[in-house]
């Protein structure tokens, strides 16, 4: 305790003891400063908005671009020399695929897991196995994508001739594992923070331990569950280095996951290698593309904290 | 709080659950069966994570070598290594802890030392709270478009990186090779100043740096015999080279695709990252410590310098490690920004081409070949290496320093 313990500033030697108005206004300086640091925060907001918008809005003036065409039509072809369609859906259904099998993987698997560390875990158990699940949050997604290309895709291969070189399926497993320890450790602070009474008032009942977790626990942790899910479907929809490594780079609306198709950041990425100039409409395309992945993302992110804020059960 | 009734009606449900008339064998049976899925889902879980990551090490440990960490890469698979690439990240590293750690740190102290008394700050406090959640959810490619777009080309504001509207660290040379095939070097103010014609008396220097006066010699004038006299001896209408030389803060507006402009949009990606993670650090100082101070008149600056950080420096310390790990795996901004382009030198300025570790492993898993499929595991084992002693550093500080304050 001693060696943080506050001394008086005034019984520091070599502490000048100032006047009031002088510590005032230094206290002032350094607020300004903090402040402006605050404020970059916002200014990042404003630039992301500002930069997506100006040049979507110089994708949409470019001739033969329409808003109707953009979200009525089904086909994306922007390198296609004359037949040029900018119709985003089959991106957006790409997108969705690879989430859709991420997070039927990372669901089920995710909400056990936490289920495990929050209610039936010993404690020493959990102390080991919620910090490896933070590290393996932070396994690069570069690593994922190698182990979907190179690992997962000759396994599908074998077990399925339809399966493409590139193909959604490998994808969206890799990114399923990827978002998994996000589901797991986000849920089970969820189901952590419901009251240790309410445990205590279940059993007391006669419940099971499954009647308690299942039928108590969870429905007073679900704002939080679901908060925690639509923050790993956002990752899921944002993740890049998995689609574009595994997944292809063929729009097409499709259902089918052993196709090869193009997610809006595999799209983005191709742009982003390829040698278009910077002032093409398929560069355009790209910021347009961009602008639509963010208003998704940020829909999921604000849709997570309003429910994780607006639902909570408050127990006191 | 109205949940007082709430409470009970969740109760009042498991009440009429155990009430219900299952039979308490097959209620056990069914509990027993539950808590082994759970178990074996979370076994399951890690293990499978554990067999992903160690089948990829298994394929890559055995092309470790110091030729790979000292190479850089080639086409020939057998002599390839990521060197630059090391290095780049390297670069990375060290920009994005000196732009992310005192902005985050600073927005956080803003946000959880200096409570806002009036009604409009109050807001503004929330809003910047609300923003930066938001601002952690946005995806990493989107920033990478954003970095391109303000930090790479500055909006266009400022001409293109091959003209660019300001300079500064750069020194640009006029360089001539005499009929004694030495070199003698004139400065010139910059990369737009008209070609030296050398000139009698004019000031030069000569490679290893000695000044000296160049002697003209006219176009039909037999060269000079005397070797200290050919050595700064220049025949009249002689064409020089423009050189450059680049200190390693050199710095142009536009950035350009360089190492400084990949580094601000990491320091983008993770700026909410370290700003959440340092005001989890500052809430968990006891409030009684800043009570002390403040009671014993220090001002909040006071308070915040002397007692609340010295304090939260373990907390702050393994965010930011944590946070900047993330950063040296993050592929996506920078190849919105740098490209795949082939780089054999590491970054030498500020503005330099560069590759990091990730994007050379995202470049050897690209291609079909595989040998470069190997190359690229042998890189996520350095990578993950690398990342593995940065966690490593966060239990240590998290065990030796971390310790209850009340």
């Amino acid at each position: 305790m001693s060696t943080i313990a506050p001394q008086s500033p005034l019984a520091r030697p070599g502490v000048v003891i100032r006047s009031r108005r002088a510590q005032r206004a230094r206290e002032r300086v350094v607020f300004a400063a903090l402040g402006s640091a605050t404020s970059l925060s916002i200014l990042i907001t404003i630039a992301i908005v500002v930069v997506l918008g100006r040049q979507t809005a110089r994708f949409f003036a470019h001739d033969g671009v329409t808003l109707g065409e953009f979200f009525g039509s089904a086909t994306w072809s922007p390198l296609l020399g004359s037949e040029k369609h900018f119709g985003i859906w089959p991106l957006i259904s790409g997108t969705m695929l690879v989430s859709g099998v991420a997070l039927l993987v990372a669901v089920p698997l995710g909400l056990l897991s936490a289920m495990y560390l929050s209610e039936y875990a010993p404690r020493r158990v959990r102390s080991v196995l919620k910090p490896a699940m933070e590290v393996l949050a932070g396994i690069p997604t570069v690593v994922y994508g190698f182990f979907a290309l190179v690992l997962l895709t000759p396994g599908l291969k074998l077990l399925d001739e339809g399966f493409g070189s590139y193909n959604a399926l490998a994808a969206g497993l890799a990114v399923g594992v990827l978002i998994l320890p996000t589901v797991a450790t986000l849920s089970e602070d969820a189901l952590r923070a419901v009251p240790r009474a309410l445990r205590d008032g279940a059993l007391g009942l006669g419940g099971t331990r499954f009647d308690t977790s299942v039928k108590v626990v969870f429905p007073a942790a679900l704002s939080g569950i679901i908060s925690a899910v639509l923050l790993a479907a956002a990752r899921a929809i944002g993740e890049t280095m998995i689609v574009a490594l595994a997944a292809g780079s063929t729009p097409r609306l499709t259902l089918d996951v052993r196709d090869e198709i193009q997610t809006m950041t595999g799209f983005m990425v191709q742009m982003a290698l390829g040698d278009v100039s910077n002032f093409g409409i398929e560069y355009d395309a790209m910021y347009a593309v961009a602008a639509t992945l963010f208003v998704i993302t940020l829909a999921f992110t604000v849709l997570g904290g309003v429910i994780r804020r607006r639902f909570r059960e408050v127990y006191e | 709080m109205s949940d007082a009734g709430r409470v009970p009606a969740v109760l009042a449900d498991a009440g009429a659950m155990a009430a219900h008339r299952r039979p308490v064998a097959r209620r056990h049976a069914v509990d027993a069966a539950f808590r082994w899925c759970c178990t074996g889902v979370a076994a399951s879980t890690v293990a499978l994570v554990g067999v992903i990551v160690a089948a990829i090490l298994f394929r890559g440990v055995g092309g470790l070598s110091l030729r790979f960490l000292t190479a850089p890469p080639s086409s020939e698979t057998s002599e390839a290594g990521m060197h630059p690439a090391i290095l780049g990240s390297v670069w990375l590293l060290v920009l994005v802890a000196a732009v992310a750690l005192p902005l985050g740190v600073a927005t956080a102290v803003v946000l959880e030392e200096f409570p806002p008394r009036r009604r409009l700050t109050r807001r503004l406090s929330a809003l910047v709270q609300t923003n930066i959640t938001n601002l952690a959810g946005v995806p990493s490619v989107v920033y990478g478009i954003i970095g391109l777009t303000a930090f790479a080309s500055m909006f266009q504001l400022f001409g293109n990186e091959g003209r660019p509207a300001f300079e500064a660290g750069v020194a640009y040379t006029d360089q001539f090779f005499n009929e004694s095939d030495r070199v003698l070097l004139v400065r010139v103010p910059g990369a737009d100043a008209p070609e030296t014609s050398p000139a009698e008396g004019m000031e030069a220097f000569t490679a290893d740096g000695r000044p000296v006066t160049v002697h003209l010699v006219g176009a039909d004038e037999p060269w000079p015999d005397d070797p200290a006299l050919a050595e700064r001896s220049l025949r009249e209408g002689d064409v020089p080279g423009r050189i450059h030389d680049r200190s390693w803060w050199y710095v142009r507006l536009p950035l350009g695709r360089g190492v400084l402009a990949g580094a601000l949009t990491l320091a983008l990606v993770i700026l909410p990252i370290v700003v959440i993670a340092s005001q989890e650090a500052l809430r968990a100082v006891p409030s009684s410590l800043r009570d002390a101070s403040l009671g014993m008149g220090a001002t909040r600056w006071q308070t915040v310098r002397r007692v609340v950080l010295p304090s939260a420096v373990p907390g702050v310390m393994t965010g930011a490690i944590l946070a900047v790990s993330r950063a040296i795996g993050e592929a996506a901004p920078l190849l919105m920004i740098a490209g795949i382009v082939f780089i054999s030198n590491p970054p030498g300025n500020l503005m330099d081409d560069f590759t990091a570790m990730p994007l050379q492993i995202y470049n050897w898993v690209g291609r079909p070949q595989a040998g470069f499929h190997r190359l690229a595991a042998t890189g996520v084992v350095v990578l993950l290496s690398v990342l593995l002693c940065f966690n490593a550093v966060v239990v240590v500080i998290r065990e030796k320093f971390q310790r209850p304050l009340a």
